[in-house]
């Protein structure tokens, strides 16, 4: 009986294993900044680069930050939720031009709509290392004390909105 | 004469590649020694079964610039991975360190090997146990055996 028993163990084991290998995503690589304060920055907006904005000007308030850059196909497949949620006017979104120039920047806006309470330009990415991004689109929930408290990595989808940060955003702001 | 010719066809793009490859931006080869040092332990994030050193990514672009930067700072090699894992987690290393989280990770190879170890001498113990068993015939066997061999040898008279 154990001769046909312990294979069948072992290979329990196996597509147990294998099955938790299967469900991860390794592409998504945990933020070691959640809980942590987000960085500061001063930059530069972009639809006035002669005035300049920092995540201090945002204390008391939560708020959402969207690295984006029009070279990003991603961001576009994102854009159109972005809009909506912008329309509510539930939560302040934040957009940080990364690496992107800012004609063709300020040309997507044009074309597919401006979400932003307000959009700051990274140029050189030295802002997105220190949030850690690696990819475009992520986005950050920061809290009322200027806590990160979510990373969204990659598109939001319709689900992500309703399901996980919309919730999140009440959370915090309650 | 035809082999030999296409053989050196074949070898006609290795040649090519040495000029072809990325050389160094940096003039001072020594920091850009280090810079790679530092750079192959490093996993880029965009590509991940990729290091920094090997990456041809925006980001790991960026990331070597950055590790750069620091070193010209004068700041440390373990300086430069703290700064790292802040930002992308453990992750970004190719060697983790050791910790509550990753001790399964380093010792797992070990105990998987420790217990095919065992495994493996319980397994020829038993088969040499059972070989000496087998060897041993009982009574009935040997009157068989004997029947056997005097019915060959009286055959073949």
């Amino acid at each position: 009986m154990t001769r046909y028993l312990i294979p069948l163990a072992i290979f329990a084991v196996l597509v147990a294993f294998l099955s938790i290998g299967l469900n991860l995503k390794p592409r998504e690589v945990p933020s070691p900044l959640i809980d942590k304060p987000a960085p500061a920055f001063t930059l530069n907006q972009l639809h006035e680069p002669a005035k300049q904005m920092s995540p201090a000007d945002l204390k008391g308030k939560v708020w959402l930050l969207n690295v984006w850059g029009s070279w990003c196909v991603s961001c576009r497949q994102e854009h159109p939720l972005l809009v909506e949620l912008g329309k509510a006017n539930v939560v302040p979104l934040v957009g940080l031009n990364w690496k992107d120039n800012r004609e063709a920047a300020l040309k997507w806006l044009g074309d597919l709509g401006d979400p932003y309470t307000v959009s700051v330009v990274d140029p050189d990415g030295k802002v997105a290392i220190d949030y850690g991004v690696y990819g475009a689109p992520e986005t950050y929930v920061i809290d009322r004390d200027g806590v990160v408290r979510y990373k969204q990595i990659g598109p939001i989808s319709p689900e992500d909105l309703t399901k996980t940060i919309l919730p999140l955003v009440k959370k915090l702001q309650g | 004469m035809i082999r030999v010719l296409t053989l050196l066809l074949f070898l006609l793009p290795m040649a090519a590649t040495p000029e072809d490859t990325a050389q160094p931006v940096e003039a001072d080869p020594v920091l850009e020694k280090r810079v790679m040092a530092l750079a192959a332990e490093l996993r880029c994030l965009v590509c991940q079964n990729q290091s920094l050193a090997d990456s041809h990514a925006d980001l790991a672009i960026d990331l070597k610039n950055q590790v750069r930067a620091m070193m010209k700072e004068g700041r440390s090699d373990a300086e430069i991975k703290a700064f790292m894992t802040e930002r992308y987690g453990d992750f970004v290393l190719y060697r983790p360190p050791v910790r509550a989280t990753t001790w399964l990770l380093w010792v797992g190879p070990f105990v998987l090997f420790a217990v095919g170890l065992a495994v493996m001498f319980a397994y020829i113990q038993r088969r040499r146990a059972g070989a000496a068993e087998s060897a041993q015939l009982t009574p009935e066997q040997q009157a068989r055996v004997r029947a056997l061999l005097d019915d060959a040898t009286s055959s073949r008279r």
